[in-house]
Formats: structure tokens, C-alpha cells, sequence
């Protein structure tokens, strides 16, 4: 854009115009030995190139802290000890049995009324997540057993996922409340309750099944911005062009950058997956070579994404855009990582489809929680290999026009 | 003073609007954010697939599976027959809950015994597993209701009547889009300050603007009220799209929801107008953003409360100006909040406001020596 960019672009562009012809022609006489010894030369300067600059390890290993911190700590669904009000409007023996029960509950920080016009205003104000009413009837309905004494249980809807969650929890209370009645009353009620189990992760912690998930963001990260950034610049400065002045093939080119940043990226999931197991308990109960297959798997459609992108924009500005808006937020929103796919519209769901993190984030999450799974592990491999295949075949047809 | 002031702020406003690359920040990423964070962004449970298992051979059984299956919740519900395929069913996320129904169910509630149903869920996706829990849970829990008030048993569940106030479907797009807004005033206004000071010193027309007749607290204002205004622009937008295109209620003042949107985006402004001077290149300002932007939004209450973080972390939120604003975006639309409680979110704003101003306008200064 500027003048000085231009000054420095323009004598790479004239050398790149001498050589274009005698570089494109000796493809062949080289030898396989001294092909590999060009490419391993190429994959150490890229590796020096990534040691060497400051924005490179930012990203791959400060950043994914950062996130992984903020993911493990800032971001939890579950709503422990919710504020809530209890209104009893006729106090009575039972019903201060019920309020005491939500008051032990380890769910549920309960304050006790006889108003609810007390806690409407803080219902308003966010103070608490929801009332529960005891109405006057509840006692009678209860002594005359005839019918089904009611409760109403009035929550915040400005958040519906909490709101959600308080209703079963009071529900739950409530079971457990009438269990304990009945037993008291020495007699066996009728009395169904779902008793419900939940496996891989008993204790329903958000965190188990988040961390990992973000660990999926991380790579995302690495493998798309971090690469898109640094090959972007380098379209940009010209240095590219002047690699390809050099018999060093496409193929190689590419090669060249994809071992690097492949290696980096599993670095910075080694790191994510030790962060994740000893500072935030999440357990692992698969394989490390599960682990670093479903990872192998992921990076080369992240790299084949980056890769594209700088190709394509060969500007850091909109490279950078360009991979936050369709590998960042997609990792994010479109995966399955906080969001429930099934609960998207349709459309939203065939898009979830061709989101490589999509086929991720499972994977990682039994890996962590579950254990090796292979069936569902070699499914997710194969789509995420295909993917990969695809944005690399796309990523050197756009590296080839540029020679052409 | 007040002309030479307004022509900088045109100018201002002209290289935002005129440069490409700022165009392509002030049209693309909130398009896409609101289209992918309305459509998709939901923790809303539905077209739940589950698998049953029914062991019962009485009318009972037969009869709660058809409750299930008449729930619009879910989408599919299997029969399975084998305890292993249940198991695999979970294992390989075919189903996110099984229900398993006893051999006894149906006598043991003609007995007037305690008949159980074991329900098991898939604890990899715990949230959602807990609120399809939830649904489950109140199935069988109306269903015993029903059949011992039908056998004149003693009946001991309460009957739970639910009442969700200020949304009552729970729509979870009416707490995506409010608070959608926040995030959208707050990334517009973040990286159009943040693009300004850095672009400028990236063309090397900082100099320029050094030597011009300018006082610098005029350079300064003119640097920071276009920001404010675009960023208002889109809130306007957005408050527009909420209302018309995604029927989100407005139940409070639009004029309290300007007033704090004002002193909100102030308080962004003085964070990009800090990140701005600190650096030399726009891609380093872009970066700066993107580092300022993720805790912000993640510790500000936007995709989950505050109130389930750990202790520890909770303060750290306080100085976080897009918490203040979320609650006020969410409490206008739908809460229909008081004047009174709006102040008591808009007071620490303004406090934050006037921290990030000062600390903006003396680095700036410090850069312009």
C-alpha cells in the first residue's frame, strides 16, 4: 500500500521474472536424495523463522494460556448455589421441611418469605435466579390428600439456560423432599422419581468437557491465524516469490511450511493437554496416541486453511480476518463445542458439517472422558483428513497461478 | 477552536469510512457474528435423540414411553433391547440419553411400591445432558402424578407449576441479541479507535498531525468521538434488527439504553485509543485488540453468568466495562428496567470510563513528544 512496500516488492518481483522460466523447467534432474536434503533445508530455515519471531510464539503458546485459563476458570454452565427466594405463604410444619430442603440443597443459596413482592425486585435486578411459592392451599391439599398439592416456581427467562437449570434442580429438590416424607411416614408411596446416572462425568462439571474443547480453539488458532499471519507476510514482503525463483518445487514450498506449524501445532496441544490434566483435573482416560492421531488429523485441514488464505489474500490484514471469521468463530460456535448442534435450524446444521472442528470436538472430548473409542475416532479421522486434502489441493492450485 | 475541531473529526471519519480495510471491519465481522450468533448460538435443547429400554411388560411402561415420545424435546426416541446396545448408543453420542424401565414398573405402581427409572446421559456434553435430564425427570415425575391420582393412591409429588418471567418460552435468541448488541458497540468501537493512531503512525502521517495547528486535547477528542459515533451507528442498527427482524420485546427506555451506551463506549474508546498508541502497526494493533477482546467478552457474562465462576475470579469482572452494559441491553429489552437501577450499572461504567480516558490520553500524549 505504501510507498515504501512497494520499493522493497518491486526488485523481488524483477528477479522472480528473470528466473520464472529456468525455475519452472528443472523440476526433474534432481535427484530424490537431493530433493529431500532441499526439502529438510527448507523445513529448518521455516523452523528458525517461527523460533525467531515474537508474534509466532505468541500466539502458538501465550495465547493458548490465555484461553485455556479463561475457558477453564471464566466460562462455566453450571449454576451452583443460584440465589433464590422462598415464599411461604402459610407457614406450616411441611412446608418449612420444604424450604429447609432447598436450603440444604448444595444447588440452591435459598432466603425464606412470606411475600413474594419481596423478591420481585431482585428477580429485576438479577440479584436472585428465582422464586419458589409455597401457596396457602399447599398445606390443605397435602392433609387432605386427595389431590396433588401444587408449587410455583417463577424464574429469570432473561437466561434461559439457567433458568433451565434452576426448574430441574428444584424439581429435584422436590423429589428428594417427598422421598424423605414418605420414608418418615413409614409408608412406601407410589412415587417414581427418575433416578439418573451420568456417565463419563458424574459430577456434571462444564469444565470436564469445555477445556478440552477449547483445546480444539487452540489449534484452530495455531494451525489457521498463526499460519495464514506469517505466509501472508511473507506473500506480502515478497520473499515467497523469491523462494520460487529457487528450484525448490510447489509441492516442497508447501511441504516446507506445513511440517513446521504442524509440529508447532501439536506443541501447543501438548501443552493445552498437560495444562488441562494437572491444573484443571479434567481426567484423560484414552490413549497419548489416540490423542495424537485425532490431532494429526485436525491440523492438516487447519494448515490447508491457513495456507489458502495466505495464498489467496497475500495481505496479513485480510488474512488475519479472514481466519478469525472462518476458523475462529466456526471453532467456536459451529462445532459443537458449547452449543448443541441438533438444536440449531437446519440450514445452520448442514453448514456445521463442513466445520473440521465439528468432527474435532467429539473426538477430543471421549479421548479426555470417555477413552479410545476407535469406531468413532477412525470416522472423525477419515472426514478430517478429507478436508485436509482438499484445502491443501486448493492452497497449492493458488500457490500455482501465482507462478504461472 | 470548535471549526478546527470539526474538521478533524470529518476527516476522521472519512479515512474510516473511505480506507478498505476499515470498511471490511465495520461491515464484516458484526455481519457475520450477528447471522452465526442468532442462528447458532443457542443452548437450547431440542430434537434430542434417546434410546429406551422397556422391561415392563404392563400397560405402565407402554404408556410413559409414549409420553416421551409425545414431547416435541425429542426427535427420535429408539427402542433398544439389549443393555449393551443402550450402552453403545451413549458411547458413540447416537443418543445423548437412554431410559431404562424396570421389569416391575408396571405392578409396583399398582402396589403403590416405589417404581424407579433409571435414566443414564452422556456426561461429555453435561449441560446439555442435564437440562434433557430435566425434561425427562418432569415426564416421569407428571406421569406418576397422574396415575396415582388415577388409583386413589396418596399422592406425594407436588405438582411443580413453572413461571418464567421476562421470557416466557425461554427463547434464547431474546439473550443472545441484547446482549449481541453490547458486543457488537464494543468491538466497533474498540477496533476503529485502536486502527486510528496505529494507522496514522503506519503511513508515517503522525508527524502530519503533530505539527498541525492542533492543541492536543483537540487531537485527542478528534480521535476519539468518531469511534463513539460509529459505534452508536451500529448499535442503532442492531437495536433496529432486534426489534423488527428478530421480534426481541423492548420493555424499558430506549433513551436509558442510549444514555449508558454513550458512557460504555467511552470507556472502549480510552482502551483502543491505549492499545492504539502502544503500537506501530495496524497488525499489531488488530492482535492487541483480539488480546483485549477475549477475556472481555468471556468474563463479562455474555455466553455464561458471572455468578458460576469461582470466587477468586468474580472480582476481576468488576472492572470489565462490558458486564455493567450487558446487564443494562438485557434489562431494557426485557426486564424493563428503572431508571434507578440502570444508574447503579451506569455509575461504575462511568468510573471505568473516566480510568481508561486518562490513561488513554496520557499515553497518547506521551507518544505526541
Amino acid at each position: 500500500m505504501t510507498s515504501p512496500a512497494r520499493a522493497t516488492r518491486a526488485p523481488a518481483r524483477a528477479t522472480t521474472g528473470v528466473l520464472t522460466g529456468p525455475a519452472s523447467a528443472p523440476e526433474r534432474p534432481f535427484s530424490p536424495l537431493v530433493r529431500g536434503r532441499r526439502l529438510a533445508a527448507l523445513i529448518v530455515k521455516e523452523a528458525r523463522q517461527i523460533v525467531r519471531d515474537p508474534s509466532s510464539i505468541l500466539i502458538a503458546f501465550v495465547l493458548p494460556l490465555i484461553l485455556l485459563f479463561l475457558f477453564g476458570y471464566g466460562v462455566s454452565l453450571d449454576a451452583t448455589r443460584t440465589r433464590i427466594g422462598i415464599v411461604l405463604e402459610s407457614p406450616s410444619p411441611s412446608s418449612r421441611e420444604l424450604a429447609a430442603a432447598f436450603q440444604a440443597s448444595p444447588y440452591f443459596d435459598a432466603r425464606v418469605g412470606t411475600d413474594r413482592r419481596a423478591f420481585e425486585e431482585p428477580l429485576v435486578q438479577g440479584a436472585i435466579g428465582g422464586i419458589v411459592v409455597v401457596p396457602v392451599t399447599f398445606d390443605r391439599d397435602l392433609r387432605i390428600r386427595s389431590k396433588a398439592p401444587e408449587l410455583q416456581v417463577i424464574v429469570d427467562g432473561s437466561d434461559p439456560n439457567t433458568a433451565a437449570l434452576v426448574q430441574g434442580y428444584v424439581q429435584g429438590v422436590i423429589a428428594i423432599w417427598a422421598g424423605l416424607r414418605s420414608v418418615e411416614a413409614g409408608r412406601e408411596g407410589g412415587e417414581a422419581g427418575g433416578q439418573e446416572r451420568f456417565w463419563f462425568n458424574p459430577a456434571r462439571t462444564s469444565r470436564f468437557f469445555l477445556v478440552p474443547g477449547s483445546v480444539a480453539i487452540v489449534m484452530a488458532l495455531v494451525g489457521t491465524l498463526l499460519t495464514a499471519l506469517v505466509v501472508a507476510r511473507e506473500w506480502e514482503r515478497g520473499t515467497i516469490e523469491a523462494l520460487m525463483a529457487t528450484p525448490v518445487t510447489r509441492v516442497e514450498l508447501l511441504a516446507g511450511k506445513i511440517v513446521p506449524y504442524y509440529l508447532l501445532g501439536l506443541a501447543s496441544m501438548a501443552l493445552c493437554t498437560i495444562v488441562s490434566v494437572y491444573l484443571f483435573d479434567v481426567p484423560f482416560r484414552g490413549s497419548a496416541f489416540a490423542l495424537f492421531a485425532i490431532s494429526s488429523a485436525f491440523l492438516l485441514p487447519a494448515l490447508g486453511q491457513g495456507l489458502l488464505i495466505s495464498a489467496g489474500t497475500k495481505n496479513q490484514f485480510l488474512a488475519s480476518q479472514l481466519a478469525l471469521l472462518s476458523s475462529f468463530l466456526p471453532t467456536f460456535v459451529l462445532s459443537g463445542f458449547i452449543f448443541e448442534i441438533g438444536s440449531m435450524p437446519p440450514v445452520i446444521q448442514a453448514i456445521c458439517q463442513i466445520v473440521p472442528a465439528r468432527w474435532l470436538i467429539p473426538s477430543l472430548q471421549t479421548v479426555f472422558l470417555a477413552g479410545d473409542l476407535w469406531p468413532m475416532f477412525l470416522k472423525n479421522i477419515g472426514v478430517m483428513v478429507l478436508y485436509g486434502l482438499v484445502f491443501l489441493a486448493l492452497a497449492l492450485r493458488t500457490t500455482g497461478k501465482r507462478l504461472a | 477552536m470548535q471549526a478546527r475541531l470539526v474538521a478533524l473529526m470529518v476527516k476522521e471519519l472519512l479515512v474510516v469510512l473511505r480506507d478498505p480495510r476499515s470498511r471490511i471491519i465495520l461491515i464484516g465481522p458484526p455481519l457475520v457474528q450477528l447471522l452465526v450468533f442468532v442462528f447458532a448460538a443457542t443452548l437450547e435443547v431440542k430434537n434430542v435423540d434417546v434410546v429406551v429400554l422397556n422391561r415392563d411388560e404392563g400397560a405402565a411402561g407402554l404408556e410413559l414411553v409414549r409420553r416421551i415420545e409425545g414431547s416435541p424435546t425429542f426427535r427420535t426416541v429408539k427402542p433398544v433391547h439389549d443393555p449393551a446396545d443402550l450402552r453403545s448408543a451413549i458411547d458413540r453420542e447416537r443418543a445423548i440419553a437412554a431410559i431404562e424401565i424396570g421389569p416391575d414398573f408396571s405392578r409396583d405402581l399398582i402396589a403403590g411400591r416405589p417404581a424407579s427409572v433409571q435414566i443414564s446421559l452422556d456426561g461429555r456434553r453435561s449441560n446439555a445432558a442435564q437440562i434433557v435430564d430435566g425434561y425427562l425427570g418432569e415426564i416421569v415425575a407428571g406421569f406418576v402424578v397422574d396415575e396415582n391420582e388415577r388409583a386413589h393412591h396418596l399422592p406425594t409429588i407436588p405438582r411443580v407449576v413453572a413461571r418464567n418471567w421476562f421470557n416466557p418460552n425461554l427463547t434464547f435468541r431474546w439473550f443472545t441479541v441484547p446482549g449481541l448488541i453490547a458486543i457488537i458497540a464494543q468491538l466497533i468501537g474498540l477496533i476503529v479507535t485502536a486502527l486510528s493512531v496505529a494507522r496514522e503512525r503506519e503511513l508515517g502521517t503522525f508527524d502530519q498531525l503533530i505539527v498541525a495547528p492542533l492543541r492536543t486535547h483537540e487531537i485527542l477528542l478528534g480521535k476519539m468521538l468518531p469511534p463513539l459515533i460509529i459505534g452508536l451507528a451500529h448499535m442503532t442498527l442492531y437495536v433496529i434488527a432486534a426489534v423488527v427482524v428478530f421480534r426481541v420485546p423492548i420493555r424499558g427506555s430506549l433513551l436509558l439504553l442510549y444514555a449508558s451506551g454513550v458512557i460504555f463506549l467511552a470507556a472502549v474508546v480510552g482502551v483502543g485509543l491505549f492499545i492504539s498508541s502502544l503500537c506501530a502497526t495496524q497488525q499489531q494493533a488488530i492482535l492487541g485488540a483480539f488480546l483485549f477482546l477475549a477475556p472481555a467478552t468471556l468474563l463479562s457474562g455474555f455466553a455464561t453468568p458471572i455468578d458460576n465462576m469461582p470466587p477468586w475470579l468474580r472480582p476481576v469482572t468488576l472492572v470489565n466495562p462490558l458486564r455493567y452494559f450487558l446487564v443494562i441491553t438485557r434489562g431494557v429489552f426485557l426486564k424493563g428496567m428503572s431508571a434507578a437501577d440502570v444508574a447503579g450499572q451506569t455509575l461504575p461504567l462511568a468510573l471505568i470510563a473516566v480510568c481508561t480516558l486518562t490513561a488513554a490520553a496520557w499515553l497518547f500524549r506521551g507518544r505526541m513528544e
